[in-house]
């Protein structure tokens, strides 16, 4: 039975009105030496209380953020998600609608992508966003492809090393065939991007600097500086942000001279579900509007004088402009950017700050613990470059010998840098710590304690 | 539209059930939605730790109550067309039900509450089920892997013509072109062109499909792929499939099959076994996961032995009992994004698989025989520029309305007064005025007829009552937004400012 509607009796019906003999006869033009019979290598159909009974197996045996003290970040924060978001999102009108082409009968979506867009403009300082992307790297690598578009045949982009390196792996998988040269500058001795590599990397045929902040160790970057080095060589200056709630203690890469922001806007109520499906997004300044790569949602009128909300500017995209598309996508991330907006519609102007600085108090904490004079253990700060809700602890003994130690207690004690760049020798002993106001003072009491336990 | 749309009704401008307006509109100073425990630990001043890198406020964001917030979300729902309400029949975009259960599996805590870098033996049931989901549509398709990694059809679309180029240079010629039919989805090309090929375009033959002669003609030692779709956007399975398989195959070049239209034949044939060397596949279509008003898609992607050295990395690798990621494969495109994939799409296409199981061939013919019956009882009113045997979909065009002035646009928004969404119209580019409509396996008879009777009563109409039809919609909350400033800006750029965020008060 499935989910197809027709009782055998409808069905034969059907096959009577239009003229078929049986289901085999529509598919008579399917050359016979590829059109299967028999049925697929597949088990029997499961009920629903058979798939719950399954699936709920396979979900058990997971550790997740309910059950456990998790301080997993590295690009993916858990935040708190209001209760209402996820009831909203199983709203039909919502969830089984599609991409609002035809805005007379989809002005719930458009509406609610404007909101977004508003958004991501104000948190980043920038004129304008788009729709949303599919998350953080895809999101970045597009910045760095529309910075290209945007300069005058040029052919070098510099990124930072503190950019995600899954980012970084990213754009080299979609630059791979374009004849573009890819230079990382290391992070100095602080955490923070070396600015004079930086500077030194940047030349005339350089089309774009890429930098994040935080960045992938947790240190505040300096958005001016990148962007002053960028535009000494006529280079834009893209800022990444894979934390929002930065932006609401952070000073805005929009107001601190980027010319594009990207990135994760996750942590605006998008559960972490392992890693998708998540929400990215991209912000710029107004004058590269018709160079911004995915869908825009603008306010419009109607006949009667009517407002409303439409998509486009859609002469940028694939369906019209096929190979000269600004992209090659086609959606956006319609549902997560959804509950992104509705989440961050109920924190308001408050809830951010209050957020930011709960999220801030508490990293602080445990890095108080850290430096105090009990210590922790083989572990110790690895930068004394200044964070927002992630640092790195350089560790003594194998990073794997403190994750056990943390776990037996129940904790999920962080990401080890080798995990997400196995080529950086140098981050090897460096675990990553994330604090979010999920996390409690008796948890960050109980994980310094296994620390100093370890010998 | 007429602002008050039936007697007693209030102007539409303050009708409540039609107008909702941007929350930053509705903001009121001191309100907050979400309440968080008392801070725990010693507060930290942000200005004394960063000092000039300080932001005080996100000036102009939002400040509203749950209250607030819940009902200007549920309003602007109800402003939404959905399929929960009634037949959707975009063609090509598959919109089909979208079971709840899935939704609720893919909520369960082990699932989304789940940080992807959590330690590897810790996460055990979440890269099984990726296991299992790859086990499957090795299973349906044929394929020797399935990278589960794209985020949606286009994203998939760009690993396998990446993976087709990386077997081409590793043979040591790259090759310049991917020949893609006129038939195609603009994603092809447009994906082609962000692999680093040039795409020549092939010219359909009279019944709408591949035309041998003009294979024969453009399939040069330079050409690394055939992107084709099956069935193809008219709904037309390519017949001579095989054969053009061979074709391409006997000049080292590679078949991509836009996996979009699986769905016509998902447990029927495998792509596989028709020479296909690489296929995408649309969860979100085929495999029944919600739209969610324009994503999250997933783009999974299967491919024969000859490209399996060049899949994206990590891959979920099975020993004995235990499951584990592997980065080891030098030869790999490396990363279309961030994690293991839309991992919560994965959960919920991976329900779906299990709860049709070896009945799924039941899909596809389901949705072949809807097809073919809307196509039955719509031949008399619309035009049918090709006549080949319908699969999934099928393509009508506005010619015998053209000629009285009605185009398939004025056709598709009259429609929604009858309580339908619109039919696609932007592709198949070869059919002008064209009304693509795909009625999917979900819809039963009496649907089916209700929405065949509104378009032929709209037939009707626009001979009898033209008017009605040109001004339509008349029912909807808002009528036709002016998108003529959009065509200006086409054709000179500079001259419109779209409106594209809420003004900050």
């Amino acid at each position: 039975m499935g989910y197809i509607p027709h009782s055998p009796a409808e069905r034969s019906a059907l096959l009577r009105e239009i003229g078929a003999a049986s289901v085999d006869d529509l598919f008579s033009t399917v050359p016979r030496a590829v059109y299967r019979t028999e049925p697929p290598a597949l088990p029997a159909p499961q009920s629903e209380i058979e798939l719950r009974r399954g699936m709920a197996a396979m979900a058990g045996k997971n550790a997740d953020g309910s059950r456990w003290a998790s301080f997993l970040g590295a690009g993916l924060y858990a935040h708190h998600s209001p209760a209402f978001v996820s009831q909203l999102l199983l709203r039909g009108e919502f969830l089984t609608a599609y991409t609002p082409y035809q805005a007379e009968v989809s002005q719930g979506t458009l509406t609610a992508i404007y909101e977004f867009q508003t958004h991501v403009a104000l948190l980043t300082g920038m004129d304008i966003a788009n729709a949303s992307m599919y998350e953080g790297a895809s999101a970045f690598v597009e910045a760095v492809l529309m910075a290209e578009r945007l300069s005058k045949k040029r052919s070098k982009v510099v990124v930072s090393k503190g950019v995600h390196p899954e980012y970084l792996t990213a754009l080299g998988t979609y630059l791979a065939n374009f004849p573009f040269q890819i230079v990382q500058v290391p992070l100095g001795p602080d955490g923070r991007t070396d600015a004079a590599a930086l500077a030194a990397a940047v030349d005339e045929t350089t089309f774009a600097v890429g930098l994040q902040s935080p960045n992938v160790v947790g240190v505040v970057e300096d958005w001016q500086a990148a962007a002053d080095a960028a535009h000494a060589k006529g280079a834009l200056a893209i800022g990444a942000v894979n934390e929002m709630f930065s932006l609401a203690v952070l000073k805005a890469p929009g107001h601190a001279g980027m010319d594009i922001a990207c990135g994760e806007a996750a942590s605006f109520g998008v559960p972490p579900s392992f890693g998708g499906p998540l929400v990215g997004f991209l912000a710029c300044r107004d004058a590269f509007k018709r160079q911004i790569p995915g869908r825009l949602v603008g306010r419009a009128v109607d006949a009667q004088g009517h407002e409303g909300f439409c998509l486009t500017l859609s002469t940028r995209e694939q369906h019209i402009r096929r190979e000269r598309a600004t992209s090659n996508i086609c959606t956006n991330q319609g549902l997560m950017a959804l509950a992104a907006t509705m989440t961050l519609s109920a924190l308001g102007k408050n809830g951010l700050r209050e957020t930011a600085v709960q999220c801030l108090s508490k990293a602080e904490y445990f890095k108080a613990l850290v430096k105090a004079k009990a210590g922790a253990g083989p572990c110790s700060l690895a930068f004394a470059g200044p964070t927002f809700n992630e640092f790195a602890l350089r560790c003594a003994v194998p990073v794997d010998t403190v994750l056990s130690a943390l776990e037996a207690k129940g904790i999920l004690g962080g990401v080890p840098m080798a995990r997400i760049a196995p080529r950086e020798g140098a981050w090897k002993d460096l675990l990553l710590v994330a604090v979010t106001e999920r996390n409690t003072r008796e948890q960050i009491d109980r994980a310094a304690e296994v620390l100093r336990s370890i010998r | 539209m007429s602002d008050t749309s039936a007697p007693g009704a209030p102007a539409a401008r303050t009708d409540r059930r039609r107008r909702e307006g941007s929350l930053f509109d509705l903001s009121h100073p001191g309100r907050t939605g979400v309440a968080l425990p008392p801070l725990d630990v010693p507060a930290i001043d942000p200005p004394a730790l960063f000092g000039s890198a300080h932001r005080s406020e996100v000036a102009g964001e939002v400040e509203a109550s749950e209250v607030d917030v819940v009902r200007h979300f549920t309003r602007l729902s109800q402003l939404n067309f959905a399929i929960d309400t009634a037949l959707y029949p975009l063609g090509s975009c598959t919109m089909k039900h979208n079971p709840r259960i899935n939704e609720e599996v893919a909520r369960l805590a082990g699932f989304s509450d789940v940080h992807p870098y959590t330690a590897e033996h810790l996460v055990q049931g979440a890269l099984e089920l990726l296991w299992l989901l790859e086990e499957r549509l090795k299973t349906l398709t044929g394929f020797a892997r399935v990278t589960l990694q794209p985020s949606a059809g286009a994203n998939g679309e760009l690993a396998g013509t990446l993976m087709i180029r990386a077997a081409h240079v590793a043979r040591g010629n790259a090759r310049r072109h991917i020949l893609v039919p006129d038939s195609a989805h603009g994603t092809n090309p447009a994906s082609a062109h962000f692999a680093g090929y040039s795409v020549i375009e092939l010219a359909s033959n009279a019944r709408g499909t591949l035309d041998l002669a003009e294979l024969e003609a453009k399939l040069t030692d330079e050409v690394a792929a055939l992107m084709i779709t099956v069935p193809n956007t008219l709904g037309v399975f390519e017949e001579n499939i095989l054969k053009i398989t061979e074709m391409v195959h006997a000049k080292g070049a590679l078949v991509y099959l836009d996996g979009a239209n699986f769905n016509a034949f998902v447990g029927k044939v495998r792509p596989a076994d028709m020479g296909v060397d690489v296929m995408h596949m649309n969860l979100h279509k085929t495999f029944s996961t919600p739209h969610g008003g324009g994503g999250p898609g997933a783009g999974p992607v299967g491919v024969g032995p000859a490209l399996v050295p060049y899949l994206p990395t990590p891959t979920v690798e099975r020993d004995g009992e235990v499951f584990r990621l592997s980065y080891d494969r030098p030869g790999s495109i490396g990363r279309m994004r961030t994690f293991h994939g839309n991992f919560g799409v994965l959960v919920r296409a991976l329900t779906y698989i299990e709860s049709y199981g070896n009945t799924i061939p039941e899909v596809a013919e389901a949705a072949v025989l809807n097809a073919n019956y809307l196509r039955k009882r719509l031949e008399p009113f619309y035009h049918l520029k090709y006549d080949a045997p319908s699969y999934h979909e099928v393509v009508f065009s506005d010619r015998k309305q053209a000629a009285g002035g009605i185009h398939n646009i004025d056709i598709a928004k009259r429609l929604m007064d009858y309580g339908f969404h619109p039919p696609t119209m932007s592709f198949p580019l070869i059919v002008p005025g064209a009304l693509m409509i795909e009625p999917t396996e979900s819809e039963p008879k009496e649907e089916l007829d209700a929405f065949a009777d509104a378009m032929i009563a709209i037939a009707k109409e626009c001979q009898e009552t033209p008017e009605l039809v040109h001004g339509a919609p008349h029912t909807t909350p808002v009528g036709r937004l002016d998108d003529a400033s959009t065509a200006r800006e086409a054709s000179k750029p500079g001259s419109f400012a779209p409106v594209l965020r809420a003004p900050v008060r």
